[in-house]
């Protein structure tokens, strides 16, 4: 629904934790927009979205500032949730509210003031295309594993919260397919923040974001130069996923892999 | 002086959201700091030491901790005022769930953890009905939707209130509680100061330390497990 007003996101640099400035001016992201953020734990990744999600203004330990169209965000973008047009999707995998799932979901869509009733199916719908493990609408939420709690935390945010911005956090860590979100919100010309360790999710973004104490240290942007690796990743990926799935359902992986 | 009563469910980040408070105003106000609690607190030491200022606790041991702060609320005043304190905060233990700590004349802050399980806000009702602000901590440890499905609850408690999601530790999102308390106004007449609402009425012999089981064996208010509500047996 704030699609349309969002044209572009600006962070604004701040300083590392030896308050030193980081190495960027401004990094601009727009509908459509995908990046990575990469660096080793510890580097600031985190704190580098959280600085967006919370749209910071020089007030965080980062003393980054985020404009939303050029100018400081009006409060209702932080502070109503309804309005709010970036979404996080945290490190956490487990939801620890005591609901079902469709009790969950009716609640997200109740507290949106959202009057379509197919919307509880459809994000569970869509939730069950990220991960292997069915999603059924009577279970608890609290007793869906980590990467079906990353399934649907994510297929709400396209289909619920429907915020121009998605911000994920380690997303690889809890078995989910990571290609098909990543498509999927390209589809629905989502701008995704990644922050990640995982070869393909980097190379499938179009910039990359370099973490370093607690400052931005560079950002690459590849523009084709990698595609020869990211074809090889993708293949890499299918067959560990292939692999995951057949060892799940106890079979024996022997003779030819590499097909 | 400004008085800013906290209270919410044990280890809800109710001293880390003080700690965010006296970081961000500690250099420009002098602030006082009073726990009150049941049997232990270190937290009057702890900020002490960090901070270097004013600390006080007080146990309100056989006394509801809620009844134990209002009782001992007029020398805390005076005695933040002996301090020179521009602002003096309350931490209440928050276990009574039945009773509201809240003064008039001061800034009602509710804390609550994010992570406490979607039920909270229903199960502390009056501490949430009758605060003017929540304060939601551990946001870090969940996403996007659990999030607005939390907030929806403290609305359903008390559609007015005020809501900042913080990650207390880090102090993200204190923008709107430091300028919540920059307006808040100070104390104009303490011998005026009340407690908002009517505390339940509650007095039983099981209050004066009878100790036997089952309603038959009690006056006052007592209980039964089916049937009316609240009944009054004279003694
Ligand atoms: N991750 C995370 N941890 C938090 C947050 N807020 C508080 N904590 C941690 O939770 C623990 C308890 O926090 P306190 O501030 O002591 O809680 P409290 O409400 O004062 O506890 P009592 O006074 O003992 O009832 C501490 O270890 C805090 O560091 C938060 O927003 N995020
Ligand atoms: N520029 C900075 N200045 C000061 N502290 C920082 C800065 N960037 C990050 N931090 C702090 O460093 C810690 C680790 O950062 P975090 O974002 O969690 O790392 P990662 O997600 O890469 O593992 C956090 O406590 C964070 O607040
Ligand atoms: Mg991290
Ligand atoms: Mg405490
Ligand atoms: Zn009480
Ligand atoms: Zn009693």
């Amino acid at each position: 629904m704030n699609s349309e007003m969002i044209e572009e996101i600006t962070v604004l640099s701040g300083k590392n934790r030896s308050g030193e400035p980081e190495n960027f001016d401004e990094i601009i992201i727009r509908p459509g927009d995908t990046l990575s953020i990469v660096g080793p734990t510890g580097s600031g990744k985190s704190a580098f979205i959280t600085d967006i999600e919370i749209f910071a203004r020089n007030d965080t330990a980062t003393g980054r500032t985020i404009l939303v169209n050029g100018e400081h965000p009006p409060e209702d973008y932080i502070r109503d949730p309804a309005k709010k047009p970036v979404a996080l999707i945290t490190q956490n995998t487990k939801c620890l509210a005591d609901l079902k799932v469709h009790e969950f979901l009716e609640m997200h869509i109740k507290s949106r003031r959202i009057a379509e009733t197919e919307l509880t199916g459809k994000t569970i719908d869509l939730a069950n295309e990220f991960t292997g493990e069915k999603i059924h609408p009577d279970v608890k939420m609290t007793a869906l594993s980590g990467g079906q709690t990353r399934s649907l935390m994510v297929a709400d945010a396209i289909t619920i919260s429907d915020t121009p911005l998605i911000l994920l956090d380690e997303v690889e860590n809890a078995g989910i397919f990571k290609d098909r979100v990543i498509e999927t919100l390209k589809e629905y010309n989502k701008a995704l923040i990644f922050v990640t360790h995982d070869p393909m999710v980097s190379l499938m973004s179009d910039r990359r974001i370099v973490m370093k104490n607690g400052g931005v240290s560079g950002v690459l942007e590849p523009n084709g130069r990698e595609d020869e690796a990211l074809l090889k990743v993708i293949e890499l990926d299918r067959i560990m996923c292939r692999m995951r799935e057949q060892i799940r359902a106890g079979e024996m992986i022997c003779g030819q892999v590499f097909t | 002086m400004k008085l800013i009563i906290i209270a919410g469910p044990p280890s809800c980040g109710k001293t880390a959201v003080v700690k965010q408070i006296i970081k961000n105003k500690g250099n420009s106000q002098q602030i006082a700091y009073l726990k009150i609690d049941v049997t232990r607190a270190f937290e009057d030491e702890e900020l002490k030491q960090e901070f270097g200022i004013p600390t006080k606790k007080v146990y309100s041991g056989d006394l509801c901790p809620d009844h134990a702060s209002v009782m001992v609320m007029k020398d805390a005043i005076e005695w933040a005022g002996e301090e020179r304190a521009d602002i003096l905060i309350v931490e209440s233990a928050g276990l009574c769930l039945r009773c509201s700590p809240y003064t008039t004349q001061s800034l009602g802050i509710v804390v609550t953890s994010a992570v406490n399980g979607i039920n909270t806000p229903l199960k502390m009702a009056p501490m949430i009905a009758l605060a003017d602000m929540a304060v939601v901590t551990r946001i870090d440890l969940v996403s996007q939707a659990e999030k607005e499905v939390f907030r929806e609850r403290i609305k359903e408690v008390n559609e007015d209130i005020d809501i900042i999601e913080t990650n207390a530790v880090q102090g993200t999102g204190m923008r709107y509680l430091l300028r919540a308390i920059e307006e808040c106004p100070d104390i104009h007449d303490p011998d005026k100061i009340n407690l908002r609402g009517a505390p339940p009425l509650g007095v039983c012999t099981i209050c004066i330390g009878k100790t036997d089981i089952g309603w038959q064996k009690h006056f006052g208010v007592i209980r039964k497990l089916d049937g009316a509500d609240y009944l009054y047996r004279g003694d």
